[in-house]
């Protein structure tokens, strides 16, 4: 391995990609471009917060207008507060196209207080909370919400002094917004499509065109090449983050940190990544067949992998396709290490993806001749 | 046979040593049993038809494909397994060149300098090779025979002592063509030895020391063009344009005489032949137009040591086999 060659390669290899418009649209734009549609379909207030309308009877009570203010501060409702001139709040949810409302009764503040003494008095305090079955997760969200800040309510009262907050009780996946899964989700993305889209290009566009044979008259070495090639994507992953940092917290206010632990990812995911897509390039005859499996491998680990939506969320039969696929974990462990700050799954993340790093990258230097035979 | 290590203390003549060479696809022998040395300091030409096996033996040559058997030495090392210490020294010009589309012919100049670790005159190399006006064109915008000459510039980066050159004029223009020509010359006059193929007999005639003819995978003739020609062409010829007749007139002289496109020729044993016709021609009354001595070309000799096409195309046109 000489680093004099290397460095004398790099750069003759960068200018023929950024030369090439086609693939920096691929590797730094396109991405971009998806953060802005799936953060503006997705990521408007509206959507997330689901609004409540709220019928308060007990008169704007101390204990009514904590709770009321508990429950906007779970962020995941919109509390709106209705008079209660308008009667039954059923009705008011119908005619006003409204699915999801809540009645604090008459005495509520005075059975809490009640409660609080351990005076005879207190008694459960009924919540009435209207939802649309339709509306299968609205319904759940404010039913939670409410539950949650109920409990809180609970705690407190029992225990006398206030130890938990009823928002805290709440602290859970619903606090985090989609954006901050699709920050780290298109990071693996682009770390994914980068190399995987020019690598299988390479491979057998160059095999065509002899240009291996042309390097392979030079002192280069094919691990001389390899290290460079890999430094390239990395280098582009870490500028494809950069970017989608960036506009993910400038234009979506995603809560994403680039911590320190999400840097690995960053170099072991691009050299998995060009060592398959350089392996799936070398066993195919032809360019265009080259093509057809460079799709045939990218195409579900792009969208089954938690790049678009968390993998949470899929129906369980789905889930062991994700976890069969390598940008699954790059991606797990950039959401680990970048929302969650959960350090032990990152690490699992990372042993997964640098075993994979090491077995791919063996095979394409395996498989992967510059001389023929 | 040098030992290795002999090279370069002058004392090794051939730069290349092959023989009993056979490379074999499948049950295909593209090279059956090939000889041939190529002495230092001289242009050696390869000649054959399509699949004749003259890139894949210059490709064994060149280190990039293995020998199925036989012995190969190019500067005294075996160019497979020792690809390292015959690399820096040599220089090639594949046939077919391609290069990165987006880098110009100055940029894979310096490219090909920093990974030898050489610093040569980037800008008398294109000089050399009439590509100063191209020289930050990007690859993909110049033309098939702009290619050709890069390929030879890239060739001559690390200052080789041989040089591969494996058609390196197909496709040019006669202007290009004899500017790479040039450059071949020149090359020899600094005392690189050049192997060249080409199956342009005119080029081979016009820059070669030595020729080799090669078919189905075997040498059938190696020497000077002018020493192919004697001894596998026809002898000299003596045409008369003129009267029919005059055919039985000069076969009495007991030469062999043939009618060859409504004229007549003569095969001559001597020059005193020709003298002799001359006086009879002139002697007989008969009508007779012109005289011209006819001498077999390579490409005489080619063909019919090769054969014509089957297509009926002259060796000069052969279309080569796509990237064999």
């Amino acid at each position: 391995m000489n680093f004099r060659r290397i460095a004398a390669y790099f750069p003759a290899f960068a200018k023929g990609y950024i030369r090439n418009p086609l693939g920096l649209f691929m590797s730094l734009i396109f991405p971009v471009i998806l953060i802005l549609i799936f953060g503006a379909v997705f990521s408007n207030s509206g959507s997330s917060q689901v609004p409540l309308t709220v019928e308060n009877l007990d008169h704007n009570s101390p204990a009514s207008v904590a709770f009321l203010s508990a429950l906007n501060s779970t962020g995941v409702v919109t509390v709106n507060v209705v008079s209660p001139d308008v009667g039954n709040l059923s009705t008011y949810l119908a005619h006003n196209d409204l699915s999801a409302g809540l009645v604090i009764p008459a005495g509520f503040n005075a059975t809490l207080s009640a409660c609080a003494a351990h005076l005879p008095s207190c008694g459960p305090v009924q919540l009435l909370v209207f939802t649309n079955p339709s509306s299968g997760s609205e319904a759940g969200i404010v039913e939670g919400a409410v539950q949650g800040v109920a409990n809180g309510e609970n705690l407190r009262i029992a225990g006398g002094t206030v130890v938990v907050a009823p928002v805290n009780l709440n602290v859970g996946n619903q606090l985090y917004r989609y954006i901050d899964y699709l920050v780290p989700g298109l990071i693996g993305f682009s770390v994914l499509v980068a190399p995987m889209f020019s690598m299988v290009n390479v491979s057998s566009t160059w095999k065509r065109d002899k240009l291996f044979r042309q390097l392979s008259l030079t002192p280069l070495t094919r691990g001389e090449w390899l290290t460079a090639t890999f430094l390239w994507y990395v280098l582009l992953a870490f500028v494809s983050t950069l970017l989608l940092l960036g506009v993910g917290t400038a234009v979506f206010g995603a809560h994403v940190t680039l911590t320190l632990l999400a840097l690995p990812f960053l170099v072991v995911g691009p050299i998995l990544f060009v060592s398959i897509g350089l392996l799936a390039g070398s066993v195919s005859k032809t360019p265009e067949t080259a093509g057809v499996i460079g799709n045939i491998i990218t195409f579900p680990m792009m969208f089954l992998s938690g790049t678009f939506f968390p993998v949470s969320l899929f129906p369980s039969w789905l889930v062991p396709v994700a976890h069969a696929l390598p940008l699954y974990y790059v991606i797990d462990g950039l959401n680990a290490a970048m929302v969650f700050g959960n350090a032990s799954a990152a690490y699992l993340d990372l042993a997964v993806t640098t075993v994979l790093a090491v077995i791919f990258s063996l095979a394409a230097v395996r498989f992967f001749s510059w001389r023929e035979d | 046979m040098q030992e290795a290590g002999a090279w370069p203390g002058g004392t090794m003549t051939n730069s290349i040593e092959v023989s009993k060479l056979v490379k074999t696809y499948g049950s295909l022998r593209a090279v059956d049993g090939l000889d041939c040395d190529v002495r230092t300091g001289e242009v050696f030409s390869f000649l054959g038809p399509n699949g004749a096996g003259k890139t894949t033996t210059v490709e064994i040559l060149e280190g990039l494909r293995r020998k199925t058997s036989g012995e190969v030495r190019v500067l005294g090392f075996d160019p497979w397994t020792q690809l390292d210490q015959v690399r820096s020294r040599i220089g090639v010009t594949p046939q077919d060149f391609h290069f990165f589309p987006k880098l110009t012919p100055r940029e894979a100049l310096r490219l090909y300098a920093n990974l030898f670790g050489v610093k040569p005159d980037v800008d008398e190399l294109l000089a050399r090779v009439e590509l100063q006006d191209k020289a930050n064109d990007y690859y993909d915008t110049l033309s098939g025979g702009q290619h050709q000459k890069m390929g030879v510039a890239l060739a001559l980066v690390n200052d080789p002592e041989l040089l591969f050159l494996d058609e390196p004029t197909t496709g040019l223009d006669p202007r290009a063509r004899r500017a790479i020509w040039e450059v071949i010359r020149h090359l020899k006059l600094e005392g690189r030895t050049v192997f060249l193929t080409t199956h342009y007999l005119e080029e081979a005639q016009q820059l070669s020391d030595r020729i080799a003819i090669i078919n189905r995978g075997r040498i059938i003739a190696t020497g000077s063009p002018v020493d192919i020609i004697a001894r596998f062409g026809r002898p000299e010829r003596l045409r008369v344009v003129g009267d029919p007749a005059l055919a039985d007139r000069i076969a009495t002289l007991g030469l062999h005489v043939e009618r060859v496109d409504g004229a007549v020729e003569v095969e001559l044993r001597s020059k005193a032949d020709a003298l002799a016709i001359l006086a009879l021609v002139a002697s007989s009354g008969l009508r007779w137009d012109r005289f011209s001595i006819q001498t077999d070309t390579l490409e005489d000799v080619f063909i019919s040591m090769v054969g014509r096409l089957e297509d009926g195309s002259t060796p000069g046109a052969i279309p080569e086999e796509a990237g064999k």
